[in-house]
């Protein structure tokens, strides 16, 4: 075959496979492709927080899906990294309320505190900076989602206390 | 859909409908125009361009017409200054990220958004932020991209997954970043691949191999029948100063509906590559150009003479690409010389069969079997538009099964593939019978069972048996490879066999674009007339004088080597011929420059029987000429009667009067095994896709895609593995006395024991016949 067509392949561990059929046994039997956010989030958090083309081609041979639909639900969503992050992912939403309410400022704290942009990582691979739209908790804008929390009415001088406490 | 119609009023008009339909499709009939980019009437309705939203009455805000059912009694406007107005505002939002390159776009002139934008398009931009643009992609030889050009309509996206069967461009990222593409780095693979290039609306996707050559309106078009497969799809062929520059679909429901398969598309590349260009006659071993009026005098005089005391040593060969107006010329030029030893089917073997091996059904009807039987068939890539039907067939819960000796990789899921060795599918097939004869209480014939003496059905015989007999209708097709298996005339004797008692009907995928129009003319042997040879009896016993008809005798025959001998040793081969190549220099004795189906009148009697003509696209290259009319000057100059004909439609006419109608396929009356169970390692000589003919395999682009995979022979790993190679090594291939070198490629799909090496490498030395025993050596 052309070689422009053939890349890497992995195999997904038998824990992450035990963990998504957990899943595809919510769905019916024909549609096991139901159960691709939840593979592509098991995959995510077993390598990293991030996703590469292999496992995207594992979880679409896993699921019997064609790889592309897998490309597109994982570059779809904002949930999904496809480039390395770091050990704490701090996401702003920037949107209108979050906005209003100063969010601009926070991005740019957080940018000078780490010397990195929205969307980029520290070099010692512990932090990441992203941008992301309505977290849907706009009553506490400006809100920042550190891996799964979610921390409302925050200031950069709230935030930095949070980010104190992770370390 | 139901029969049921409704009461739609459109501007001011009352126009029905079916219920259940779209307003697109009720608007479409009526020839009520609506702009539209997203909506195909053969893929399903996605919505995503809303360019086609019209004002319905008692509706708050505009719909979209593709996505908007009719209701009786409902009004719509849709020319309306609030439609007017959403068609605009969309339009704008179209254009907002759209470049505004038409010059030096290939689809300018042609393209959906051009001419939209023409009517519902402002006269500048509002938008004076940055425009996106997004980063290049190759999609191979065949497509062109220029992704900043598109749209989102998903058109693309929708063909791959609901008529290609294989998705390979999808819409990644969101808003404004998404991009239709592959994601990573890859080339389109479908046989089919071609069609998103008519399917676009702009320039985002455009044919690669025509790029940058014609203006639209430069280019006038030309219907003509695509000669590469049995299905005979339509084409308009676009031609700017007698050259062809491109081909595409015309739409012909019946046939191939608005697809092509790309080797209908891009095989006009061929067209113009190392054709033969004057007559060519022989003289002390050197090639002389000479008039036409010397070369046919030559070849009357030649032919008249030596039949004469020799017509049973003359043997005229033709390919049955060719159309039915040559094959009922050359036939005849042959029986009124005394020449009964004509042929055409160059890529068999067995040659039992004694009635036209047609579909034995219509094409259309294919997509509605509920139990299919492939045998030896590569539908996909064999007959793309074939293909097209029965997936549709099992998209609708038919039940699809393939007995073959490669697992082919079909672009729907198999109810149930069987794969064994070549010499075993004929045990496989009294299997299949023996179960359906318990299942219908019938009981099989004595020959069948005295060739198969307690035969145990395996577990994939049992279940194609069961869903044969259990389908309302059920077909059993023979794929070309199966026509080319040294057990056709077998397997044909016991498909009838397994249909009979199935219920079934039998049906063949004949080789070349005319196998049927060429058996209807009786360009084969008489089965009355018992010394009259087959094309296998003409090699097996030699031949003084050969007719070579427009093939190329490496790649377009059964057995390579012995054909070449035979030709070696005949003492006077004239060769019609459209291109040059080595073989035919040693060979021959007189070239006659002939054209293609794009430089003749003529016809072609597809699969299913129907007779479908057309005229040249263009003048004949340099000095050929119309096969035809050479053979009617041949018939002229023998002083023989019945070939003063004037024009092609009058040799159509006579064709119609010689012309039987298609019978149901009946049992060859063979009950002999040819390929024994014994054998070695066996060859399984596929005909490559694009390698089938003389010109597809002068097309450049098809020959740098995937599937004219070349060089490559295909091993199971258990043998494999037994002859210690493995994937990218080299083997050598022995069959007669010619060894060849090829590279290994492991596959599971492949039957143990057996090794693909198709017809078509092009190495050095020239292998023998496609089913046969050969000898790997690391």
């Amino acid at each position: 075959m052309d070689s422009v067509n053939s890349h890497e392949k992995i195999e997904l561990s038998p824990s992450v496979c035990e963990e998504i059929d957990q899943w595809v046994a919510k769905y019916p039997v024909d549609q096991k492709q139901s159960a691709v956010m939840s593979a592509l989030r098991i995959v995510q958090d077993d390598h990293d927080g991030w996703l590469t083309t292999p496992h995207m081609d594992a979880i679409a041979d896993y699921l019997e899906m064609p790889a592309i639909a897998v490309y597109e639900v994982a570059s779809f969503y904002s949930m999904y990294e496809l480039k390395p992050v770091g050990k704490v992912k701090v996401c702003i939403c920037t949107n209108i309320s979050c906005m209003l309410n100063g969010s601009d400022q926070l991005v740019r704290h957080l940018e000078e505190k780490y010397s990195i942009k929205l969307g980029e990582m520290t070099e010692d691979g512990q932090y990441s900076l992203k941008e992301v739209e309505c977290l849907g908790a706009c009553g506490g804008a400006p809100v920042v989602q550190i891996d799964r929390q979610y921390y409302e009415n925050i200031t950069p001088e709230i935030i930095d206390s949070i980010l104190d406490k992770l370390d | 859909m139901s029969d049921e119609m409704v009461t739609i009023q459109v501007d001011g008009k009352s126009i029905q409908a079916a219920k259940g339909s779209m307003l697109i499709e009720a608007t479409d009939n009526a020839g009520i125009k609506i702009p539209r980019f997203c909506y195909h009437e053969k893929l399903s309705v996605a919505a995503n361009c809303r360019m086609c939203l019209v004002e319905v009455d008692k509706v708050p805000k505009p719909l979209p017409a593709c996505a908007t059912p009719v209701m009786d009694g409902m009004v719509v406007h849709t020319k309306s200054p609030r439609a007017i107005t959403a068609q605009k505002g969309t339009m704008e939002f179209l254009l907002i990220n759209h470049p505004l390159d038409c010059p030096i776009c290939d689809q300018g002139g042609e393209c959906e958004l051009q001419d939209v934008s023409l009517g519902y398009g402002g006269f500048d931009s509002r938008y004076v932020e940055t425009k996106r643009v997004v980063k290049q992609k190759d999609l191979g030889s065949l497509v062109a991209t220029d992704m900043t050009r598109c749209i989102h309509c998903t058109r693309c996206v929708r063909f791959g997954d609901e008529i290609a069967g294989s998705r390979e461009l999808g819409a990644t990222s969101r808003g404004e970043h998404t991009e239709i593409g592959t994601y990573i780095q890859k080339h389109l693979d479908s046989e089919l691949s071609g069609n998103v290039i008519d399917i676009c609306p702009v320039g985002a996707l455009t044919s690669k191999p025509f790029r940058y050559n014609a203006r639209a309106w430069e280019m006038s078009q030309k219907e003509t029948i695509a000669s590469h497969d049995c299905v005979g799809s339509n084409l308009s062929l676009h031609v700017r100063r007698n050259e062809v520059l491109r081909a595409v679909p015309k739409n012909n429901d019946a046939v191939n509906e608005c697809w092509i398969s790309d080797r209908d598309r891009f095989s006009y590349e061929g067209l113009t590559q190392s054709r033969l260009q004057e007559p060519m006659i022989k003289q002390d071993d050197k090639w002389v150009a000479v008039s036409w009026d010397e070369a046919l005098e030559f070849v009357a005089s030649e032919l008249l003479s030596r039949t004469k005391n020799d017509a049973a040593a003359t043997g005229m060969l033709m390919s049955p690409s060719s159309t039915i107006e040559e094959g009922f010329l050359l036939q005849k030029l042959a029986r009124a010389l005394g020449v009964e030893n004509v042929d055409y089917r160059l890529r068999q073997s067995d040659f039992s069969e004694t009635q036209t091996p047609w579909l034995g059904q219509s094409i259309a009807d294919l997509s509605v079997n509920n139990a299919t039987l492939l045998i030896e068939s590569n539908v996909r890539v064999d007959q793309p538009m074939l293909c097209h039907r029965v997936r549709q067939s099992a998209l609708g819960g038919g039940e699809v099964m393939s007995l073959s000796s490669v697992g082919y990789q079909m672009n729907f899921s198999m109810h149930e593939s069987c794969v064994v060795a070549p010499q075993r599918i004929t045990e496989e097939l009294a299997g299949i019978a023996k179960v359906l004869s318990n299942l219908s209480e019938g009981s099989v014939c004595d020959e069948l069972v005295s060739l198969y003496p307690g035969i145990e059905p395996s577990p994939s015989a049992i279940k194609i048996a069961k869903s044969l007999f259990d389908g309302a209708t059920s077909a059993v097709l023979l794929g070309s490879m199966a026509t080319s298996h040294p057990d056709y005339g077998l397997i044909q004797s016991l498909s009838v066999e397994i249909a009979r008692l199935a219920g079934a009907n039998v049906g063949v995928i004949s080789h070349g674009a005319n196998s049927v129009g060429l058996n209807l003319m009786n360009m084969l042997p008489k089965k009355e007339l018992a010394s009259a040879k087959s094309f296998g009896d003409m090699q097996s016993e030699g031949m003084k004088n050969v007719v070579v008809y427009n093939f190329e005798p490496v790649y377009d025959t059964y057995d390579a080597q012995t054909c070449l001998a035979m030709l070696r040793s005949a003492e006077f081969v004239v060769e019609f011929a459209m291109f040059e190549n080595d073989a035919q220099k040693d060979y021959a004795n007189v070239l006659l420059p002939i054209t293609p189906n794009t430089e003749t009148s003529g016809t072609f009697v597809n699969c299913e029987g129907v007779w479908q003509s057309f005229t040249g696209a263009v003048k004949p290259f340099a000095n050929s000429r119309p096969g035809w009319k050479v053979l009617r000057v041949l018939g002229n100059l023998h002083n023989l009667e019945g070939f003063d004909y004037m024009d092609s439609s009058e040799v159509l006419a006579e064709c119609k009067a010689h012309a039987s109608e298609l019978a149901g396929i009946s049992a060859s009356g063979q009950w002999q095994r040819q390929l024994d169970s014994s054998a070695g390692v066996a060859r399984i000589g596929s005909v490559s896709p694009y390698a089938v003919d003389s010109v597809v395999r002068r097309a450049a682009a098809l020959q740098k895609t995937s599937l004219a995979e070349n060089g490559v022979v295909r091993l199971s790993p258990e043998l494999a593995s037994s002859l210690g190679v493995q994937s990218g090594q080299r083997v050598n291939i022995s069959q007669g006395d010619e060894t060849i070198e090829l590279s290994v490629v492991t596959d599971h799909s492949v039957a143990q024991d057996s090794a693909v090496v198709p017809s078509d490498v092009v190495v050095s030395g020239v292998l023998g016949s496609l089913y046969g025993e050969i000898a790997l050596q690391k």
